[in-house]
């Protein structure tokens, strides 16, 4: 057993977590944060992706002692932020969703994609989005919803409300 | 007025927001007080007899509460055949095969005291290969076959490992072949594939003390399940309550029966505590059923015109351990054999046959992915001996609606579609005829087309009902049996009640559209088929009919008017004969209080419910009347092979399909899109792989490949047609299958047109793309391999 102190969505977590605790769990069982999903728990399908310090992050593959420290953003967390609610309602609009279990690991990911670059192109996002899996097959929809929320995060445009 | 219409209209799905906030609660989500956890002991043989089972050292783990055998539970189950047992109970049948469980308080010890069980096998022969499953001497994979229960209309033989085998006569097909100008005959095969939905099997049962028996589960067939469930485990059907929350993809996978009888089980063998079984991603791939594996031996022929005169198929589905589902795919991929054309003489014989691997059941297109491979292979490879042109064979041949007689002899209705229409939009929009050159001399360009028709493969009591309920302040609530798992359908039927009463979209709520439930939920037969729009459709707009008669009864007395000159809509009550007279239907509600204190009527609660009523069983030519409407598509591909590794890449696809009216323009392109994603998915990568002792190679997302994002670089484009089905809801038909039936083909097709290389397995890797170039048209790689090394020449001189 370990402590480990992390911010989760803006809240500070003081939490002693077992050695080979996986952040997956922490933040799904621990945590009950469920927008945090996994399909394969072996970093194949990207599902459990989350944002550890603005960086996206498999988190299966993550022991939780290992962000002892860190930030971490999820899409609950991201709804109270400006630019990624725009981004959210850019997946909405754009039906770039079908059965939505890997819909927050995408709109995660996206964030941080348009966050370090707001003019990323068509080869720049799906290079980015790759690790994460849509068996409904929902990509063309998702490249139009992220290309389209693009201009919301240029130097400008507000991150929060 | 507020009845501005949103048919037709790209909609977003109305759990949209709670999706992308990951706030959705599917079943995965969903922990309970006191909650156990299960693990699975699977089998490491293919076929084997259980000698002994030892679980003591399993059970001195902390934290494990019970280890289940096979022996504890001598359940049989089963949708069409009873084939499946709870837990291997004496033999196993595929590596794989769950023999037993741990239940515990947590994953972790369930899954060390998993590791405890030991389990003797004494090897038996496996089959592996469907064709030698055949064979006289084949061992058995179900001995007691004639002991199970089937459903009407099914044939299991016992004795042998067909789980059922079905035929489709019409005319006499050794005289069409004879007759024949041209004759195509060839052998085609299609591996066990994957349904790969994101959320794994997953299911919660609790065995309360009360012996009422609840389930939280990933399924698509919450009342069929109660159905089985009740029979099997012999408890009342009003005792047994499924909760089908929303499903992180479907697909067929979670369609009849899934895990809910075991985890049912394990909770009373638990104490009646609940009991969790979530399923890894390698046990959701060995443990849990996939696509059959598909061959087809077919011979074609055909007159010098291009008519299509005789189609002799014998289509073996190796529907691996358990045939459950799998029966009736392969019925369907037998009656449906001759896709959107007329045949004079058709000789299909399409059996299901056991073998020694992963069980199978239903995946989207049911037996059409399947038999659509060969036949609109072959419709391409007649064209080229008579040289025609891919459109003009398919015009030739294609079922006239009002006209035509199918092969089991059901009249092609003139409200069925348009195929002609269809065939040719398609051809027009990828430019079927315009030649079009590579980028680099050692690639090629081709351009294929494949039609498509499918219906949906039900039994005629596949009912639907639905209520719906005004609110006092002008909202309604529907409820219905289909729930939500990516389709779009509880959206659409929320359009269809705000179109009907003239409400805003926001007024109506689909209470389904957060999970099914048995107890609170209208009765839906199951979410398979393309079926759920239609015949949910068809119960919501009955149920409407009912609650505007109950309103109009109420504003008769209030108004002084006949009920039949009441009329509602757009949000209102009127006299059609007097107009002024009206009021708001929210007014009516709960029935009408007048200004003196006495009232009139009460609640408005419409009822509405459907069943298919010209269905009949086919009988053993394969006739009779079992379709409730078609849905006809073609797909269209422009792709670039490389010649020299063999590499396929779409360049261009279009998807057309008549939907007969389209409800909601946003999520109907959605499935057109991710179909064709999910088609191309099983038309180049996927494949299941086993090893010779039946052992699949790839149970993982990384040797599994599936299609990611950046697979997705080409142009799509969509058009719908709409023929309007005068018996479905506003016109509609369903679609959520079609989308990825006639993929594979049209790229087989694409790659004969550029190279005249004939593809017969799938996928068409770039090996084995390679491979048929080198075997059927060698000189196409050596000049290409030239062109590339002049090439490379010219660059290193630079």
């Amino acid at each position: 057993m370990k402590e480990i102190r992390i911010n989760v969505n803006g809240v500070f977590r003081h939490l002693i977590v077992e050695d080979n605790e996986i952040l997956l769990d922490t933040l799904r069982t621990r945590l009950g944060i469920t927008s945090v999903k996994a399909a394969c728990w072996r970093g194949e399908c990207g599902l459990c992706t989350v944002l550890i310090d603005n960086k996206p992050m498999k988190s299966c593959m993550l022991l939780s002692v290992e962000v002892d420290g860190s930030e971490i953003l999820t899409a609950e967390g991201l709804y109270n932020n400006k630019r990624a609610r725009v981004l959210m309602e850019s997946f909405v609009k754009h039906g770039a969703m079908q059965c939505g279990f890997c819909t927050p690991a995408f709109v995660t990911t996206a964030h941080s994609v348009l966050s370090s670059n707001p003019d990323a192109d068509d080869q720049e996002i799906s290079e980015k989005l790759k690790g994460v899996i849509c068996r409904c097959g929902t990509y063309f929809q998702i490249k139009e919803a992220v290309k389209s929320a693009r201009a919301f995060y240029k130097d400008g445009s507000p991150e929060t409300f | 007025m507020n009845s501005r219409t949103v048919l037709g209209e790209k909609v977003p799905q109305v759990d949209s927001w709670l999706k992308v906030t990951g706030t959705l609660r599917y079943s995965f989500d969903i922990s309970l007080p006191g909650m156990l956890y299960a693990k699975l002991v699977t089998s490491k043989y293919a076929h084997a007899k259980i000698r002994s089972l030892s679980f003591e050292e399993a059970l001195k783990v902390p934290g494990v509460v019970a280890v289940a055998t096979g022996k504890d539970f001598p359940f049989r189950l089963g949708i069409y055949v009873s084939d499946r047992d709870v837990l291997a109970v004496n033999k196993v049948r595929w590596v794989g095969h769950p023999v037993a469980a741990v239940i515990a308080t947590d994953m972790s010890s369930a899954e060390e005291a998993a590791e405890k069980v030991n389990v003797d096998y004494e090897p038996l022969e496996p089959v592996l290969d469907v064709e030698k499953a055949l064979e006289k001497d084949a061992p058995l994979v179900h001995e007691d076959l004639a002991d199970y229960s089937v459903f009407p209309g099914f044939r299991p033989v016992p004795g042998t490992n067909i789980a059922n085998e079905f035929n489709l006569v019409k005319g006499d097909v050794e005289k069409g072949l004879k007759e024949s100008s041209v004759v195509i005959e060839d052998t085609f095969r299609i591996p066990q594939i994957s349904h790969a939905a994101m959320e794994v099997q997953n299911s919660i049962g609790y065995w309360r003390p009360d012996n009422v028996v609840e389930l939280w589960s990933s399924v698509q067939s919450p009342f069929a399940t109660r159905f089985l469930l009740s029979k099997s485990l012999g408890v009342p059907l009003n005792r047994v309550i499924v909760h089908a929350p929303p499903i992180g993809g479907g697909f067929g996978l979670k369609a009849g029966l899934g895990w809910e009888a075991l985890v049912a089980l394990l909770s009373k063998k638990a104490g009646n505590r609940p009991v969790k079984l979530v399923l890894s991603r390698a046990e959701q791939m060995t443990s849990a059923p996939s696509r059959d594996l598909f061959l087809a031996k077919v011979r074609a022929g055909f007159s010098k015109e291009g008519r299509f005169l005789a189609y002799k198929a014998e289509f073996f589905l190796d529907a691996g351990a358990y045939a459950d589902y799998t029966v009736n795919v392969a019925r369907t991929a037998g009656y449906s054999a001759e896709g959107s054309y007329e045949i004079e003489n058709v000789n299909v014989k399409s059996l299901a046959v056991y073998t020694n691997k992963i069980p199978t059941t239903a995946m989207r297109g049911f037996g059409h992915p399947e038999n659509h491979w060969p036949l609109e292979q072959i419709l391409d490879r007649a064209a080229h001996e008579l040289k025609m042109d891919p459109v003009s064979i398919r015009a030739v041949n294609l079922l006239k609606p009002g006209f035509s007689e199918r092969a089991t002899g059901e009249k092609v209705r003139e409200d069925e579609g348009n195929p002609e229409g269809v065939l040719r939009t398609a051809a027009g929009l990828i430019e079927i005829d315009k030649v079009e050159n590579p980028s680099v001399p050692w690639t090629v360009i081709g351009k294929g087309l494949s039609m498509l028709v499918k219906a949906p493969s039900q039994p005629s009591n596949a009912a639907a009902s639905a209520v719906v309920k005004l609110n006092e302040d002008g909202t309604v609530d529907v409820i219905t049996g289909t729930g939500s798992m990516g389709q779009g359908t509880p959206t659409g039927l929320a359009m269809i009640v705000a179109e009907e009463f003239g409400v805003p979209l926001e007024s109506v709520k689909v209470v389904q559209t957060e999970g099914v439930d048995t107890d609170r939920s209208a009765y839906t037969w199951q979410t398979v088929g393309s079926r759920g729009l239609f015949s949910d459709g068809i119960a919501v707009l009955r149920a409407i009919e009912d609650a505007k008669g109950q309103v109009k009864k109420i504003a008769s007395a209030v108004f002084r008017v006949p009920e039949d000159d009441v009329e509602v809509s757009g949000g209102y009550v009127f006299s059609r004969t007097h107009p002024w007279i009206r009021k708001e239907l929210r007014e009516f509600a709960n029935g009408y209080t007048f200004s003196d204190g006495t009232s009139v009527g009460g609640p408005v609660i419409g009822r509405g419910s459907y069943i298919p009523v010209l269905n009949t069983f086919l009988d053993e030519k394969g006739h009779g009347s079992n379709t409730v409407f078609h849905t006809y598509g073609a797909t269209a591909v422009e792709v670039e092979l490389n010649l020299i590794t063999g590499e396929i890449k779409v360049l261009r696809a279009v998807q057309v399909f008549d939907v007969g009216k389209v409800i909601n323009l946003l999520t109907l392109i959605g499935q057109a899109d991710g179909g064709f994603i999910m088609g191309l998915g099983s038309a180049l990568f996927e494949e299941i792989k086993f090893d010779d002792s039946g052992w699949v190679l790839n149970p993982n997302l990384t040797h599994y490949y599936v299609p990611r994002i950046t697979d997705c670089d080409f142009e799509i484009k969509e058009s719908f047609i709409e023929t309007p089905q005068k018996d479905g809801p506003l016109g509609a038909r369903g679609i959520g299958e079609h989308v990825m039936i006639a993929v594979a083909p049209a790229i087989a097709n694409a790659v004969f047109n550029a190279t005249g290389v004939k593809m017969n397995e799938l996928p068409m890797s770039a090996e084995k793309v390679w491979r048929e170039i080198m075997k059927q048209k060698p000189e196409l790689f050596s000049k290409a391999l030239k062109s590339f090394q002049e090439s490379l020449k010219e660059v290193m001189a630079e």
